[in-house]
């Protein structure tokens, strides 16, 4: 803060934050090129081993102090052996009849597709009940019920206590600004940080297994919840609230009937953004004990069953896709007001036709196995044949050919080189281009938070491995730019195309990361490609989306104003729909760098030497301070690109008044 | 409705105190389930062994080094599967700060080691000595290796020391290390389409020798202190200059409190010991029959009834 009122003392012309940026580039080019010349003191090219402050062993006793000093260790273990338990044992008896409380059979699937059917009917018409109804039919005829229930059971704790906490906070956080203040940076950081490193403290704290992977997938879902909530409630107009304190409304009247309601959008897009999180989290916790359908799928790719893999993964995204559909129907469509005297019958129809559905098909389940329960044998799972199609078509000689011809290229020209490039440029060089890049973009602000966060990274003696991070995160950001964008532009012309190009997003972003892995592995072999090729795949979803937004979004009258004026199409693209488009299209452009800091981590699967491979070794032990810290240098950076960008594309949107 | 109130009854039965028939608690017994398949059977061939006998069982899925200190707190109450190679070194931290105990090892051995499909060896005929591996470096070379050969290790925190033995024993070979046992077999499965030859490490029993037949490369045998002792071996200068044990052990591990707790369980659990082809057998099940793991271990267990029974008395 001081720097800042420093700075605005000076005469503005001078010391601009692109002026500064400037300064800074030419000082790291001149010190990279002194480290080439080997004229530079090691001392600037790596912090020596002996300024690292043991940060690790510090948490650690943090850690411990407060797991057993505090006993806080006690507290989570009653409260995951005691209430959480209790509320996932209920719903799995439920939802699969595990034996336990309350007791009762497992529920025929057809009775669930039935219902699913009604509710789907019931939100949005025929398709949404076509698709909800598919979705668990196809779950119950590939085989899959018993382990998609197992997930669905946690989901079922999770996302409602995610929705509670989220809402609760959410509504703190606009009453008090202190709270809002406080949690602000905390919710950044969960945004950003690895979800390895929700896993381990998880673990520690709440007993490995189901517990642990519930509570991960809340801490995980909670961040936009609570976002939304505090939207929601900023927004609520003036005319309202006052009307509600019109009519005598006490605090919580107030709270209860006028603003929850008036938020009800934003709260429902939270739910959704909740819905759509823990179902990601819920696959991923497979890694700490989670059965169901990613622990399902952990087991498939580790006997390579690609087939039986690729399944489970369409299985989650049919799944993801309903959850996501139907709750944004829910967001749409506005509370239904009947007239006075309609009989609670009319009022209540679909609920009356789906508990008749329930009972009519746990009763045809009772006389008709096939209706209650469809084993293993009697599924149309086609696993083998999957294989055998995914084996011949890697087998094709002009498909070896063509990927080898990529890999060598990529390989040996392009990413080896780029990485020892990064790798050689001195950490003070480095965090002086990051900051230059920030101030340009971003101003002051960001620039100063770039040099706190990336002096931090350095701090923490991982700097090798975070550049590698880095590089992997860029090289794949830089071609889903070359990729995504002319896609996007291209998908933008016409409505139809823009609607399939965002359905194949959705589908390529909700489908299980880890599959991706072996495809690539098989073929680009265990090298940087396959790293660059899987995150690729994930970080040009966001790119793609956003173009597509910004440029469908175009006030028609532009759009209109160049037509008269007689702009080519190229024209107008260029100088008309991508200008205006340009801050939309940047916060895609962050999202796909926050998308690869993601993804980069679970790709140390394929093998990577990045702070992916050290989280991931981490996981197996208790090493939490290791843990936090390796988690904390991915959020930094990631924290780091995103503040310049947002900031950068806020301003951009302020001027063009959109 | 007939069906709920009879399971409403067996719940209710199900917590009445069963302590009159047996010693050992009517609490479930915790059995930790990994992510390969032989384990995974394994674990419910045990599972349904103890159900027989009347105990509760429950299944948790549990990362294959994390689950020692989940026994050592009782979280999970056993561990089926303990290989020397792999979890040898979890499982001495564990035995070391107490709460785990070693139940005794299975009659099976296991090794770790270089391993190569068959296919490899039309290519390179010396196989499976080391010197010929050595001799025919330039058939496994990659892009990224050069004229090196490449060798995939098992991921580092395995701690295979692959780079080491490559520089103890003057190889030329570059030591890649895979991210996960699923990288190791995509790697093996894309070089099956064009049966390119490949050298990666491989451990069994193992269910890839079902899908790819293959050996182990033959390194200079193990001799003790191979790892300690930089004299031992054929390079009087550097450690790890010989090839892996060929009969490292498989044990089983249980926590502290299960004799006290399940302790007709615990005896069965001491004389539980399987080998080399029934352990194939029950991978063969799930990897190559497609059985679930559930029905995998019941229709092993109507197979081989004559090897359990006798562990029950």
């Amino acid at each position: 803060m001081v720097a800042v009122t420093t700075h605005t003392a000076q005469p503005p012309s001078r010391l601009t934050p692109s002026f500064i940026a400037m300064c800074l580039f030419v000082i790291a080019l001149l010190l990279t090129v002194i480290q080439y010349v080997g004229l530079l003191p090691t001392l600037l090219y790596r912090l020596p081993e002996a300024w690292i402050p043991p940060f690790a062993a510090w948490l650690d006793v943090a850690f411990n102090f407060v797991r057993y000093d505090l006993a806080l260790e006690k507290v989570t273990r009653w409260f995951a052996e005691g209430p959480l338990q209790f509320m996932l044992d209920t719903t799995a008896n439920i939802l699969y009849g595990k034996r336990r409380w309350p007791n009762f059979e497992q529920v025929p699937w057809s009775a669930v597709a039935a219902v699913a059917a009604v509710l789907g009917y019931s939100l949005g018409g025929w398709r949404l009940a076509v698709l909800a109804g598919a979705t668990f039919i196809w779950t119950a005829l590939i085989g899959q019920w018993k382990i998609a229930m197992e997930t669905m059971s946690v989901l079922f704790v999770a996302a409602p206590l995610a929705f509670c906490l989220g809402l609760g906070l959410g509504i703190l956080a606009w009453k008090f600004s202190w709270v809002d203040r406080a949690i602000k940076p905390i919710l950044s950081v969960l945004q950003t940080l690895p979800f390895f490193t929700y896993l381990l403290p998880a673990v520690i704290f709440f007993k490995v297994g189901p517990t642990a992977g519930a509570v991960a997938t809340i801490i995980y879902a909670i961040p936009p919840m609570v976002l939304m909530t505090t939207l929601g409630l900023k927004k609520v107009p003036p005319e309202i609230v006052e009307a509600g304190k019109m009519s005598g409304c006490t605090r919580w009247q107030m709270l209860r009937h006028v603003y929850v309601p008036s938020a009800r959008t934003e709260i429902l897009v939270g739910v959704n953004q909740v819905i759509m999180l823990c179902l990601a989290m819920v696959v991923l916790t497979a890694f700490i004990g989670m059965p169901g359908l990613g622990a399902k799928l952990l087991a498939m790719m580790g006997s390579f069953k690609l087939g039986r893999s690729f399944e489970i993964g369409v299985t989650i995204v049919l799944l993801a896709v309903t959850l996501d559909r139907l709750s944004k129907a829910w967001v749409v469509k506005l509370p239904k007001h009947f007239e006075k005297d309609t009989p609670w019958w009319i009022r209540n129809k679909y609920l009356i036709i789906g508990l008749g559905a329930f009972v009519s098909f746990t009763v045809l389940g009772q006389f008709v196995e096939w209706f209650a329960e469809i084993g293993r044998r009697q599924s149309f799972s086609q696993g083998k044949e999957i294989d055998t199609a995914i084996k011949s078509f890697l087998a094709i000689d002009a498909i070896q050919n063509t990927t080898m011809a990529i890999r060598y290229v990529l390989n040996v020209w392009i990413l080896n080189p780029f990485r020892d490039f990064l790798l050689s440029i001195p950490t003070v060089a480095f965090i002086m281009l990051v900051v230059a890049g920030a101030l340009a973009l971003g101003g002051k602000r960001s620039g100063i938070y770039a040099a706190v966060f990336f002096s931090l990274v350095a701090l923490t003696g991982w700097w090798d491995r975070s550049v590698i991070t880095l590089y992997s995160v860029i090289s794949a950001v830089i071609l889903a730019v070359a990729i995504g964008l002319p896609i996007g532009i291209l998908a933008a012309r016409s409505k139809a195309w823009s609607e399939r190009v965002l359905l194949i997003c959705d589908t390529a972003q909700t489908f299980p990361s880890f599959i991706y892995l072996i495809p690539a592995i098989m073929l680009f072999g265990i090298t940087a490609t396959s790293v660059v090729m899987s995150i690729l795949i994930f970080a040009m979803v966001p790119l793609v989306r956003y173009t597509i937004e910004g440029l469908r979004n175009v006030p028609p009258e532009m759009t209109e104003a160049a037509d008269m004026s007689g702009a080519t199409r190229m024209q107008k693209l260029w100088n008309v729909q991508l200008p205006l488009a340009l801050p939309t299209m940047a916060v895609g452009f962050n999202q796909a760098i926050m998308f690869a800091f993601f993804m980069v981590i679970i790709a140390a699967f394929i093998g990577t030497q990045d702070l992916g491979q050290e989280l991931q070794k981490t996981l197996a032990g208790t090493n939490m301070g290791k843990n936090f810290v390796l988690g904390i240098c991915v959020s930094l950076m990631a924290l780091t690109f995103d503040m310049a960008i947002m900031t950068w594309a806020e301003t951009k949107k302020r001027a063009l008044g959109l | 409705m007939n069906k709920f109130t009879t399971a409403l009854a067996t719940g209710v039965l199900a917590f009445a105190p069963v302590s009159a028939f047996a010693a050992d608690s009517s609490d479930p017994i915790v059995i930790p389930i990994h992510n390969w398949s032989s384990q995974i059977v394994m674990s419910n061939v045990v599972g349904q062994i103890f159900e027989e006998m009347g105990q509760n069982v429950e299944y948790v899925t549990t990362d294959s080094q994390a689950v020692y200190e989940s026994v050592r707190l009782g979280d999970v109450t056993l561990e089926l599967e303990v290989w020397e190679g792999a979890f040898g070194a979890s499982f001495r931290a564990a035995l070391e700060k107490g709460g785990i105990v070693d139940v005794g090892d299975h009659n099976a051995v296991t090794r770790e080691d270089w391993w190569y499909p068959m296919w490899t060896k039309d290519a390179c005929p010396g196989l499976p000595s080391w010197e010929a591996l050595n001799d025919c470096a330039d058939l496994f070379a990659t892009p990224e290796t050069g004229s090196k050969g490449r060798y995939l290790d098992g991921p580092v925190d395995w701690l295979k020391h692959g780079k080491e033995r490559v520089e103890a024993l003057g190889m030329n070979f570059e030591v890649i290390n895979a991210g996960s046992a699923a990288a190791l077999w995509a790697e093996i499965g894309a070089a099956e389409a064009d049966k390119r030859p490949v050298v990666v490490f491989n451990w069994t029993p193992n269910f890839a020798e079902a899908v790819w037949p293959g050996e182990f490369v033959e390194f200079p045998v193990w001799v003790d202190g191979c790892d300690k002792d930089a004299s031992v071996g054929p390079n009087p200068d550097a450690l790890y200059d010989c090839g892996n044990p060929a009969d490292g052990y498989l044990k089983k591990a249980a926590w502290d409190g299960m004799a006290d707790k399940w302790p007709t369980a615990y005896a069965v659990l001491e004389k539980i010991s399987f080998t080399n082809p029934q352990i194939a057998e029950m991978a063969r099940l799930v990897d190559i029959d497609e059985l679930e793991p559930e029905e995998a271990a019941a229709e092993w267990l109507d197979a081989n009834e004559a090897t359990w029974k006798t562990w029950l008395n």
